[in-house]
């Protein structure tokens, strides 16, 4: 081998080693990155002292704050807050499959969950205080026997009604669907209008099932809301929808009361965790009534919606998990009084702190509360948010998009009780 | 690899290598191959092993969900034969979310195709400022699809009476229209559809005007000397068909597209919630992501989609050419 030839080879092997070097290190950089995002799940630490906290977006200025304080406040492990904008039902699902997932949430009873062995029972770190709760409450959160979620706060859902604008209409709070109706008619003027129920239907959906006398599920858990008489109101509710009568088409749905403060209508759904903004909108000009009555059987509906709390079974650390959501939800009797009422209005889910909650004691707040008691109608866990988006399809469908209301709850029918099937 | 080869593999030595040094040559050679062989794996590991983690790995996981009933689990145990696919195609809302999606393609294929062509032509043509114009219509591109679904719904087709549309409206003496409470009228389609062409035309105005400027000059002046008018008897009968394999690549991104619509759907029609304008993936989202967690029956509608879409790729790349080349 020539000189040359000797020095091109050393030059070309130092090239190959020198360019081959720099490729491996970038795939290997490449590979890094990919392996990376596979680690990416939020965790605080890996010592098995963190805790991951999952909540929805409250509307309300300083719950997230709040949140972050009590987490703080936790010594024995290290808690972070997610706290989720937007659809938090789905995130939520998603979210519990994924190595992202939350070991502590807040949801709604829900079957499904446990049927797939997705949460578990805290009957151990509830039964000290279970008679501090409603019974409606442990019921809502019980499956097969167990308690599955700690009640946070009770939200009683119902409409509010500008009194000034009634007596200038000359009308009086609706005691059935069809006055309801009426009213809405009277009381649309120029760009007010007479009612809001929601774009989506989602909130107004379970009253509107409710008023006429029936559950969605028998006590046995077989299908109760196909009845003659949800077939006649969804009719009624789809003229409702087509006169002029109703707000459409406003930014945000039912949860928040913008739409009553701003003056676009004149009865609007929503919570008493609206009281404060109201109130502050229009000092006294305002008054609430249940969901009236619908059809022969009906009844006047206040739904208890609220929040529970849920630990993971998949949970880093279960025990850890239920000894914080002990610690938090059964143990900090001052947090959970701030949580209920320094932010907006939430009737506290234990009995001992709401006895002593002076904001709830007088004017429309108190008036809540005792709808709250009279005619209040709480989540069954057996009727999962599943089964649930299946019937608000057949309500929006006929109300909605002018479809049969019998031939919807039939093909919605069909689809219960297939999920009954599959879920025991 | 096209640019190490020759380096490695020709090698060409200025005194007669092939006899001077045939042990080492053959040693390189073998040393080349592998490194070729590395050099291959190097560039193309990274994207492969993302194709398979991120691609791969999903849609077999599907078919393996689609065979069990995979509620409110990802690994499932209970088999259940091809039962969630007879349910999908027998499942109304599926079939209707199909239906929905050949309503909107039949819709925004055609218009985004003409108006994105027109854009082409007229920053093509222009003699001033013409950076500037091809920016202003490529720039949407760049927004997010959640935002702009956002915008139009709660600025431009609010249904309030102060709705940016509905205030122009209001003008002319005309009642405020809740554009996206029911769908009859079918507002809606208005809605998404402008939307998705502010979005999308910018970007396929780019593929197209990139095609013109490679239209040669001279098959216009031999045109010219022909006696063809320039204007429509130009472009129909030199523009047009020289721009036909990007116009075959465009329709199809463009109905693939359309296949996957999925964020101004569900952003503008209350976030699913309307039943009428669920095309299929925000069919499918419900199914397995929201509350339902049903992922055996997503998975299986997900997978006769992706059939779907296959056969419709291949069916056009068969009937118009696609990479046949633009040359014919």
């Amino acid at each position: 081998m020539s000189a040359l030839n000797r020095a091109r080879d050393a030059r070309d092997a130092r090239d190959w080693d020198r360019r081959s070097v720099l490729r491996a290190v970038g795939g290997a950089a490449a590979l890094g990155g990919l392996a990376a995002c596979g680690s990416n799940t939020g965790r605080a630490g890996g010592d098995g002292k963190s805790i991951k906290q999952m909540y929805h977006a409250y509307g309300e200025q300083g719950t997230q704050q709040a949140a972050k304080k009590f987490a703080d406040a936790y010594s024995k492990a290290k808690v972070t807050i997610e706290w989720v904008p937007g659809e938090y039902e789905s995130k939520l699902a998603t979210s519990l499959l994924g190595s992202g997932r939350p070991d502590v949430f807040e949801y709604h009873p829900d079957l499904q969950l446990v049927r797939s062995k997705q949460i578990v029972p805290l009957d151990d770190i509830i039964a000290d205080v279970k008679d501090d709760f409603l019974p409606e409450d442990l019921t809502a959160n019980s499956v097969d026997g167990k308690i599955y979620g700690i009640r946070m706060i009770d939200d009683p859902q119902f409409f509010f009604y500008r009194k000034s604008l009634f007596e200038d209409a000359g009308v009086k709070p609706p005691t059935t669907f069809d006055e309801l109706i009426d009213a809405a008619h009277k009381l649309t003027k120029g760009k007010v209008k007479g009612l809001y129920i929601g774009q989506n239907l989602k909130t107004i959906s379970k009253p509107l099932v409710w008023s006429n006398g029936t559950h969605y599920l028998t006590e046995d858990h077989k299908i109760a809301y196909h009845t003659d008489e949800l077939e006649e109101t969804l009719t009624k509710a789809r003229e409702l929808y087509k006169s002029k009568s109703l707000l459409l088409g406003a930014p945000t749905e039912t949860w928040d009361p913008t739409s009553f403060v701003q003056g676009l209508c004149a009865i609007q759904w929503c919570g008493i965790w609206a009281i404060p903004a109201i109130q502050k909108a229009f000092g006294d000009d305002f008054g609430i009534f249940p969901f009236p009555k619908s059809g022969k059987k009906g009844r006047p509906v206040v739904y208890n919606g609220g929040w529970s709390t849920y630990v993971s079974a998949k949970a880093k650390d279960v025990d850890g998990a239920k000894d914080f959501v002990k610690w938090l939800w059964i143990e900090q009797k001052k947090y959970q009084q701030e949580w209920a009422l320094d932010y907006g209005f939430h009737i506290p889910a234990r009995k001992s702190i709401a006895a002593g909650a002076d904001k709830l004691k007088g004017g429309v707040a108190a008036e809540a509360v005792e709808l709250f008691n009279s005619h209040g109608i709480f989540d069954d866990p057996y009727w999962t948010e599943g089964m649930f988006n299946i019937v608000l399809d057949a309500v929006v469908n006929s109300v909605r998009d002018s479809k049969n209301p019998g031939a919807e709850l039939d093909k919605a029918d069909k689809k219960i009780e297939r999920e009954l099937k599959k879920l025991g | 690899m096209a640019t190490t080869t020759p380096t490695q593999s020709a090698a060409p030595g200025p005194a007669s290598p092939r006899k001077a040094a045939p042990t080492g040559r053959r040693l390189r050679g073998l040393g080349g191959s592998r490194g070729r062989a590395l050099n291959f794996w190097l560039f193309t590991g990274p994207f492969l092993i993302g194709l398979i983690v991120f691609v791969y790995v999903p849609i077999g996981w599907s078919l393996w969900l689609s065979l069990y009933n995979a509620k409110g689990t990802v690994a499932p145990t209970e088999f259940v034969g091809l039962a969630n696919y007879a349910d999908m195609l027998s499942d109304g809302d599926f079939v209707d979310s199909l239906i929905n999606f050949t309503i909107f393609a039949a819709i925004i294929v055609p218009i985004t195709y003409a108006l994105s062509l027109a854009l082409a032509l007229l920053v093509h043509r222009i003699r001033f400022m013409k950076a500037f114009f091809r920016s202003v219509f490529f720039l949407p591109t760049a927004c997010s699809f959640v935002v702009a679904s956002l915008v139009w719904k709660m600025s431009m087709f609010n249904g309030l009476h102060y709705g940016m549309v509905n205030t122009g409206l209001s003008w002319f003496g005309v009642d405020s229209v809740a554009w996206l409470a029911s769908p009859h009228p079918p507002w809606y389609w208005l809605v998404i559809c402008t939307a998705r062409l502010w979005l999308q035309c910018g970007f396929y105005m780019i593929l197209f005007l990139a095609a013109l400027q490679n239209i040669p000059r001279e098959l216009y002046e031999a045109a010219a000397v022909d006696g063809a008018k320039s204007g429509w008897q130009t472009f129909r009968h030199i523009t047009l068909p020289q721009l036909r394999a990007t116009s075959v690549a465009v329709v199809l991104l463009l109905l693939i597209a359309a296949y996957q619509a999925f964020d101004e759907f569900y952003n503008i029609l209350d976030e699913g919630r309307a039943t009428w304008g669920r095309p299929p993936l925000v069919e499918l989202y419900l199914q397995a992501l929201g509350a339902n967690q049903d992922y055996g029956h997503a998975s299986a509608g997900a997978l006769i989609l992706a059939l779907l879409i296959a056969m419709v790729t291949l069916a056009q790349g068969k009937f118009l050419g696609l990479g046949r080349g633009d040359d014919k």
